[in-house]
């Protein structure tokens, strides 16, 4: 295909990616090195029988106009990233210092708000995308053997929890799961406890929204493990079963490497969704015991007074977090083209 | 010995069912147990007393007159006029959809035959766009937005979330298009058409099955988002999603909570139908992209 064309193609798609990915990320950088306007102070002198006084006020129009005509603020540098609300470096050296063993300063800066989001969300991520993969073989595996007429059906009901919105799904656990609902209740009879809240502790409400997302991403780990499982080498499977394989073996030894490149491709995915998790904490109503990197943006953006100098810096973070995650990736990817190009 | 394997693999059989079983139970509860719940009063679906009140509705009798009520219903859509959102996300999923598929078909077209380095490059670059959590995008538009007075439109929702869309779209279609033999728009090149008349003629009537099934993800995206309509979107032009997160926060008196749970599955109902009729395209959209690695 000649330059040109190619050129025209491409053109719509690639017009949209740049203004409202690629700019935007240049917009994010930009607001994360500036911060708002202080207020415009004006010191006005009084003088009466007793001597002058002098006295500051705050010009609200004189603040007003400023912040209107320069919304963007005034040029801060880099002192957004390293202020308590995100990397924290004083506070941390601070803390290092008079620390009271390697406990207590893991505490401490768990207390931090950035923190305390980055803690959560690389515990979800590589917690929660292991157990996808396996929950996702295993009903797979389970799925594979079931008598063709209920495959069907039962294919269905497990993409369920995947297509639906995220918001919506973790709030219909979230109302089963209260005290008054029906896996609270449950729950607080198994354990012979009334007062067995999961929202109450923050080591009961990460489990919740552990559980929420596995429960929404093991159908996808199944229906690419059970697309692969069609493509299985039956003859080596009748192979090894004459070899006296047992079940366990074979799955061991002709099913599972036969899968790995799905592995592979399922955590790359499940790696870069999970570290967006967001809606969930929004579902769970979560944010006092558990909070996402994401989450904290929303939270910068929603608060009465928007913070987008710190809502900006955090998602520069992140994305140096997403390009950390996805660094192995791409250099294989790289590698392999390479290769293929000599 | 050849009893001895039967009976192994007896057991097996019986355990794998029963994991199946449980977890076709652990997937379809939840959704059951809500719409079953949506038709009864706070009172029940929220029990005191006794959680099987939501299976019999003690107190839905007791407070209508009858075991089921559609007052969460009408407290949503006429009350609240829910059916403003639906139609809003009826807008934006429509035009999101619409466009992402023609911008993702001319550009995946594009990728797959053209095989020059920029193109390989443009597909990672488009990986690491899908991999780019939504809400640091949004926080990048919302100033900018504000000052040209782009804020809170449907329009403006509908751009972003089809830009959003884009990676993943040019990056399904682009193998899909790879499955389509390179001599067919060779063959119409070599009798005179330009590159584009081929595509138009040649390519267009052979490619919906793969535009179909890229278009339902489409669907699952901009029906599904929170991040961008929540933060973009003003009161009056919210779609269903933000506007049940919103009912969230007005709904602390008693029995609003049920306007919740019957919008929650008004909006579920849609993605049952999907699911339903277009099962076979979601699960070979799945695995088109990982059977290509």
């Amino acid at each position: 295909m000649r330059h040109k064309t190619f050129f025209w193609f491409i053109l719509p798609s690639l017009a949209a990616m740049i203004l409202f990915i690629a700019l935007p990320l240049v917009s994010v950088v930009l607001q994360s090195l500036h911060i708002e306007h202080e207020q415009v102070i004006v010191v006005t002198e009084n003088c009466g029988p007793f001597g002058c006084t002098k006295e500051s006020s705050v010009d609200t129009e004189a603040t007003a106009q400023l912040r209107a005509e320069q919304p963007l603020g005034r040029f801060a540098g880099l002192s957004t990233y390293f202020d308590r609300g995100h990397l924290a470096t004083a506070e941390i050296s601070e803390a290092w210092r008079t620390r009271d063993g390697f406990g207590d300063f893991l505490s401490e800066l768990y207390n931090l708000p950035f923190y305390k989001a980055l803690a959560f969300t690389l515990t979800y991520t590589f917690l929660v995308t292991p157990l996808v993969i396996v929950l996702g073989l295993l009903i797979a595996l389970g799925v594979n053997r079931l008598p063709s007429l209920l495959k069907g059906p039962t294919i269905f009901v497990s993409l369920l929890p995947m297509i639906i919105t995220p918001l919506i799904g973790s709030l219909i656990l979230f109302w089963m799961i209260d005290a008054q609902g029906v896996i609270g209740k449950t729950l607080q009879w198994m354990f012979d406890d009334p007062e067995l809240s999961l929202k109450a502790s923050p080591a009961l409400t990460w489990i919740t929204l552990m559980v929420y997302g596995v429960w929404s991403s093991a159908p996808f780990a199944f229906v690419v493990f059970y697309a692969g499982l069609q493509t299985v080498n039956t003859d080596s499977l009748e192979a090894a079963m004459i070899d006296g394989a047992t079940r366990w073996q074979q799955i061991r030894y002709v099913v599972i490497p036969h899968l790995m490149p799905l592995v592979v491709f399922i955590s790359l995915i499940q790696l870069m969704d999970n570290f967006r998790v967001f809606e969930p904490i929004v579902g769970f109503s979560a944010q006092a015991n558990a909070t996402s990197l994401s989450y904290i943006i929303y939270a910068d953006m929603r608060s009465d007074l928007t913070r987008f100098n710190s809502a900006a810096a955090t998602s520069v973070l992140t994305v140096i977090g997403v390009a950390i995650l996805l660094t192995p990736v791409l250099l294989r990817t790289w590698r392999d083209f390479k290769g293929k190009a000599v | 010995m050849s009893s001895a394997l039967n009976r192994s693999s007896r057991s097996a059989v019986i355990f794998s069912s029963a994991f199946v079983l449980l977890w076709v139970a652990v997937a379809s509860f939840p959704f059951i147990w809500t719409l079953w719940g949506s038709f009864k009063v706070q009172g029940d679906f929220f029990s005191k007393a006794d959680w099987r009140n939501a299976l019999w509705g003690t107190r839905t009798l007791i407070e209508t007159g009858a075991t089921f009520t559609g007052a969460g219903y009408d407290g949503a859509w006429i009350q609240e006029e829910f059916w403003r959102a639906a139609i809003n996300t009826l807008i934006v999923v429509f035009f999101t959809v619409i466009i992402s598929l023609t911008f993702g078909t001319l550009g995946g077209y594009a990728l797959a035959r053209s095989g020059r380095k920029y193109a390989f490059w443009l597909l990672m670059i488009a990986l690491v766009f899908r991999a780019m959590p939504h809400i640091t995008l949004v926080s990048g538009y919302l100033l900018p937005f504000f000052e040209w007075n782009l804020w809170g439109h449907l329009p403006t929702s509908i751009i972003v979330l089809v830009a959003i869309n884009q990676p993943f779209t040019l990056w399904m279609l682009h193998s899909f298009f790879l499955n389509i033999p390179k001599d067919l728009d060779e063959s119409a090149k070599v009798d005179g058409c330009t590159q584009f008349q081929a595509f138009r003629h040649v390519i267009i009537p052979v490619m919906w099955p793969g535009v179909i099934t890229t278009g339902l993800f489409s669907f699952l995206l901009a029906y599904n988002d929170f991040a961008v309509t929540s933060m973009l979107l003003s009161e009056e032009n919210r779609t269903m999603v933000p506007a049940i997160a919103g009912f969230l926060g007005s709904t602390l008196e008693e029995g609003n909570v049920m306007f919740a749970v019957a919008a929650v599955v008004s909006a579920t109902a849609p993605l049952f139908v999907l699911v339903m009729f277009f099962q076979r395209q979601i699960v070979s959209g799945l695995t088109a992209g990982a059977v290509k690695g």
